[in-house]
């Protein structure tokens, strides 16, 4: 809402403040203030000038050469504009007036003649093209009221005038109004407001002789009311009335239309004129649309209409949809002379779903939407009526024909001064809240501490104590309210074990020199089914996607983190940063519907990608690109940080290379894989090799045990033993180093390989693997002898399982 | 014999002076110390001696010895240390290379600013709750006072899966299940961080997801002075102990009275300025007292309890306080963005 402060000035005072002053205190104390700006920048020095003569300049087709009375003297002034001529009263900048922009007004010479100013047009004062009156946009600006040569233009035209934007939340729907506002504003200052009284004189004609009125739906149309003005004389609205049209941002355009657009602005209450003449019928009949029923609107658009739609008929057909915009066909135009004006109350539910089928936001529309205040439509119609008398030459017929189910009563609500302090945690005296309450104009009744408020119906938002309790706050003030804090039982904050553990896994895997990430849950149909763990895809019966995506790119919900870090590996690589480790502890959205009906199971999942050189000395030379192993190895870190074992097994997966993947198992269950990106999916995305893992986190996570992961410092030494196995170039070793800890239970604590070895000394398709046994007992020091036995078990065991010899 | 032994030591000293290296030494050493050296031929001479003269010799003869083994004894410990200086001279680095790098990585700054504010919120007797980010219609707005055809749904075009399921558009429905949870006679005290979405398109200002972090408390007695008491002591931990804030009316559904909070700009210290819009004040967070729909609907009895929630955007806070021109680059990951937060 653009509030003009020059038109705010005659409501209430506010001399005492500047624009700035009055900006905060309105918004500390009710709505926010979105900007304070002048119409125009500075101006000066231009006035009303009479032309006296308009002659073809002597050297130029298309230059006038006028002479222009300016009160004191007569300027000789070249002007260009094709709408200019001789006895126009026009506004003039003299020599050494500065416009907006800062453009200077000096006397020059154009084309060999003299030109000693300047005539304007409304935008080289600074009006805003779209606000400028049709008329006008291709040329100069013509006084069409009486106003006094020499008069100073600026004052006249209201481009002294300041304007600030409120930026309104849906509750406040009463200051889509100047009265609302001023009412707002008269509370902060503590002024008195009174609208003044709509006075019409109306001729002896009774409007229901010309129109009678029925309402179908009484539900979505509570009041209707017509008036009727006949012989108005369709012309420019008065100067006064355009200049408040420009400053709220509204393009004058003539008096009918303009009136009816001033008391929207004024009263909030939006009106419809109908050409009496063109109606069709002298009934109105206001009813919901039929299906397949039509309407051409006065934007020349045909529009479809449903019965959602309340629409305003003559009985036969739509000659407006309600609150919306008019018809075509009863549109009042230059040669209207009968007017049948419309002031109703639509509910707001009834507007918005009509706005919102046909794309149509209006300045009616948006005050409907949000509920009118019930007790201002008959005067708002009076108003126009009013207006029509004095600037239209319209006689207003006796009385309104209406339909009237309105209710109008206001709301009551109780609050004592106790219950307010209690809940603002003040000491506010019984005599301020009844303060508070003459300020807001709200009506009460006090007895003792108990208030019985009589809320005003423009203020349709107070309905409950917490409402009115508010209200007092505000004008209170905020800032009196002292700083508390909540007493009660105290209860200890704190971390969960599982957000513990999200921390504690984020820091380990940041300090082993990954980059923590977020990227989107939304992705695309492509990306949606890539690198999706096994488990996942064995409960997810189709991807969770958006019913009405913005984008392809955003639809999906989804599977894997992976294919999104992926995209930011590109990105960063794209950028010539190539060296990248990255992990995202996120959400996917499995859902075991083919069809969602449930909200899916959301799953936590820890993944990384990783790619370029892991390690990077350079002048040591030493240089290490990022492996199967190096991710293999982060993994195992954390599995050991979470005090999990995890076993890894080969694994053939769709975007994975083939031989360098594996599955993570949990005892039995897998939770996730690791390995390196299919190479042709690397090159699609412009990458060098990279290596992924993507894991259950709340698996990972589930097993924990805080109290557990303490063991006893062993007191007895142990003993070391080393063995290399000759076995199949294929045999996996994490098995065999398994198959060693099982045959050597429980003596052999560790096992861990050092050395893998094939090539010379060794038969083809063999391979040598060395491994270090350590043996222990918590309690006892080992004997030599136990050992060898242990030993003896193992290479047997060995042998059976995996043929393995030992190395000669 | 006494000019022999005499003779010896002198040489042998003469010699030790001289001696260039640890072998010399050690020659010398074997040469006049040594079981066949000439001080033990002296001594095997001593039989000839008269009863008298032999203790003198005896004691000359180690006298001679022992200064013989300390002159090499210096002289080695000297010669040792030079080898030493030598070796330890050879060894020399230019210290001035770069060293290996450690490779650290960081969290994303998102990240740091809600860990900081949950810390912060935690020192208050908080508890971090989390809830799904596919919500129930009902979860999202009609516990929240914000029934179907409310025009206030408007203001946060959502993304929906069906018609009753959505990606939620704040992370209040995590308040309303907890509230739901503790059963309507609990106190709560939480906030609830986490993603959230909106049909917004992306641009330096919008970002179709986001992060919020929001708070509830509920008790018998709450006030709203409680509510400006519990955010100036964040804000100022946050932000900085010279900032004030202040309040002023707004509209949510789900409170009332509802605020927004913003504190006084850090550039100007509330003269005004470009980064305040001349206002002196920034928006930080929105606020209010739990609306009594909202807490009838979740079970409490709004006569016995009263409440206040507030809601803040981690990306807006780390735009204020570490400059961040574009939301873009929270959801980006450029390695050069990530890595300037990790001090953070
Ligand atoms: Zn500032």
């Amino acid at each position: 809402m653009l509030v003009s402060l020059n038109w705010l000035k005659q409501y209430v005072d506010i001399e005492d403040q500047t624009p700035e002053e009055l900006a905060e205190l309105i918004t500390k104390t009710g709505i926010e203030v979105e900007s304070v700006e002048p119409i125009a920048e500075k101006l000066n020095d231009v006035v009303v000038g009479h032309v006296l003569s308009c002659e073809q300049h002597p050297n130029a087709d298309k230059l006038n050469l006028c002479q222009v009375d300016v009160g004191e003297e007569t300027l000789q002034i070249i002007c260009g504009a094709p709408n200019i001529a001789a006895d126009q009263k026009v506004a003039v900048a003299k020599p050494g007036a500065v416009l907006p922009g800062n453009f200077k007004i000096k006397k020059a010479k154009l084309r060999g003649v003299e030109s000693n100013g300047m005539i304007c047009s409304l935008q080289e004062l600074g009006v805003d093209e779209k606000d400028v009156p049709k008329e006008f946009v291709d040329g100069i600006f013509v006084f069409q009221d009486e106003v006094e040569v020499g008069e100073n233009a600026i004052e006249l035209l209201n481009l002294d005038d300041i304007i600030i934007e409120l930026g309104l939340t849906p509750n406040r729907a009463d200051c889509l109004s100047m009265l609302g506002v001023a009412y707002e504003v008269a509370a902060i200052l503590d002024q008195p407001f009174t609208p003044q009284e709509e006075i019409l004189h109306p001729v002896q004609e009774k409007a229901s002789d010309y129109i009678s009125v029925h309402v179908e739906d009484p539900d979505l149309n509570p009041y209707y009311g017509a008036f009727i003005v006949k012989e108005v004389k369709i012309g420019p609205s008065p100067l006064w009335m355009r200049n408040r049209l420009i400053a709220a941002g509204v393009r004058p355009i003539n008096n009918v239309v303009d009136i009816t657009n001033y008391v929207l602005l004024e009263y909030g209450q939006p009106l419809h004129a109908f050409d009496l003449d063109r109606f069709g019928t002298d009934e109105v009949v206001v009813r919901r649309a039929k299906e397949n029923e039509t309407i051409t609107t006065l934007d020349e658009q045909k529009r479809n209409l449903k019965p959602d739609h309340l629409v305003i008929t003559n009985g036969k057909q739509p000659t407006a949809i309600a609150g919306v915009m008019g018809g075509a066909d009863s549109e009042v135009h230059e040669g209207t002379s009968n007017i049948l004006l419309e002031a109703a109350y639509f509910q707001p539910v009834a507007v918005r779903t009509a706005s919102k089928d046909h794309g149509l936001r209006s300045e009616a529309s948006t005050r409907f939407e949000k509920g009118v205040d019930p007790n201002r439509v008959v005067r708002a119609g009076m108003k126009a009526c009013e207006l029509l008398e004095k600037y239209a030459n319209g006689k207003v017929l006796d009385g309104v024909v209406e339909f009237d189910q309105l209710a109008r009563e206001p709301k009551k609500v109780e609050i004592t001064s106790s219950h307010i302090n209690e809940r603002l945690g003040t000491s506010i005296p019984d005599e301020e809240i009844a303060d508070i309450l003459r300020r807001l104009q709200f009506g009460y009744e006090q007895k003792g501490e108990m208030f019985t408020v009589t809320v005003p119906t423009r203020r349709g938002d107070v309905e409950l104590f917490e409402d009115m309790l508010e209200e007092v706050a505000r004008i209170y003030g905020y800032d009196n309210l002292p700083y508390t804090l909540p007493g009660g039982a105290s209860q200890a904050g704190g971390l969960t074990l599982h957000q513990q553990l999200k921390r504690k896994v984020k820091n380990y895997l940041q300090g082993a020199g990954l980059d923590e990430t977020i990227t989107y849950s939304l992705t695309n149909a492509e990306r949606v089914s890539q690198l999706v763990s096994r488990e996942v895809k064995k409960q997810a019966a189709a991807p969770v996607s958006l019913a009405m995506p913005m984008s392809e790119e955003h639809s999906h919900l989804r599977l894997s983190i992976l294919p999104e870090l992926l995209a930011s590996l590109s990105y960063n690589v794209a950028r010539k940063q190539t060296d990248l480790a990255y992990y995202e502890l996120g959400t996917v959205f499995i859902s075991e519907e083919e069809q969602v009906t449930v909200q899916p199971k959301e799953q936590l999942r820890l993944s990384g990608a990783l790619t370029g050189n892991w390690l990077v000395h350079p002048w040591q030379q030493e240089k290490k690109a990022v492996d199967f192993f190096v991710v293999k190895g982060l993994v195992e870190g954390m599995a050991d940080l979470l005090d999990l074992k995890l076993t890894y097994k080969q694994a053939k997966l769709p975007d994975m290379h083939p031989g360098r993947t594996a599955e993570v198992y949990l005892g039995e269950k897998v939770i996730g894989f690791i390995g390196q990106v299919h190479p042709k999916l690397q090159n699609d995305l412009d990458l060098k090799d990279t290596y992924v893992f993507d894991l259950n986190a709340e698996e990972l996570f589930a097993h924990y045990q805080k109290e557990e992961a303490f063991q006893a410092i062993p007191k007895y030494p142990s003993i070391s033993r080393d063995i290399a196995l000759v076995v199949e170039e294929q045999s996996a070793a994490g098995e065999i180093a398994e198959t060693i800890l099982h045959a050597g239970a429980p003596l052999v604590k560790d096992v861990r390989i050092f050395d893998v070895y094939q090539g010379e000394h060794l038969e083809e398709g063999k391979k040598s693997i060395a491994f270090n046994l350590l043996y222990m007992d918590p309690n006892r020091t080992l004997k030599d002898k136990e050992v060898e036995e242990a030993h003896e078990k193992i290479l047997t065991a060995v042998k059976e399982k995996h043929q393995a010899e030992l190395r000669g | 014999m006494k000019d022999r032994l005499q003779e010896l030591q002198s040489e042998a000293l003469e010699k030790v002076k001289y001696a260039e290296d640890l072998k010399a030494l050690q020659d010398i050493r074997v040469a006049y110390l040594g079981k066949k050296g000439p001080i033990t031929e002296v001594l095997r001479g001593m039989g000839k001696l008269s009863k008298e003269e032999r203790p003198v010799i005896g004691q000359l003869a180690n006298d001679v010895r022992e200064s013989i083994a300390s002159a090499i004894q210096t002289k080695q410990d000297k010669l040792e240390e030079e080898a030493l200086e030598k070796q330890l001279e050879e060894e020399s680095i230019d210290v001035t290379l770069p060293g290996r790098p450690v490779h650290v990585g960081g969290p994303h700054l998102l990240t740091s600013i809600i860990e900081e504010i949950e810390d912060l919120f935690i020192g208050m007797g908080f508890e971090i709750k989390e809830g799904p980010e596919v919500e129930t219609d009902y979860f999202n707005f009609e516990a929240l006072n914000l029934p179907k055809g409310h025009p206030a749904r408007d203001m946060q075009d959502s993304f929906y899966i069906t018609e009753e399921l959505l990606l939620r558009t704040h992370t209040s429905p995590v308040q309303a299940r907890t509230m739901k949870q503790k059963d309507g006679h609990e106190a709560v005290r939480m906030i609830c961080p986490g993603k959230v979405y909106r049909r917004d398109t992306d641009d330096a200002t919008h970002s179709h997801q986001f992060t919020q972090v929001e708070g509830l408390v509920v008790d018998e007695n709450i006030k709203m002075s409680d509510l400006k008491g519990v955010l100036n002591a964040f804000a100022k931990q946050m932000f900085g102990s010279e900032r004030d804030i202040r309040l002023r009316p707004s509209f949510f559904p789900f409170t009332e009275p509802s605020v927004e909070m913003d504190i006084s700009c850090k550039m100007c210290g509330g003269e005004g300025c470009s980064v305040c819009k001349g206002t002196g004040w920034i928006e930080i967070l929105g606020a209010g007292m739990v609306h009594p729909n909202v807490l009838e609907t979740a079970g409490y009895d709004p006569e016995v309890y009263s409440g206040f929630a507030f809601g803040m955007g981690p990306e807006r806070i780390a735009m204020l306080k570490y400059g961040v021109d574009d939301i873009r680059h929270f959801y980006t990951n450029d390695i050069r963005f990530l890595k300037q937060y990790h001090k953070v």
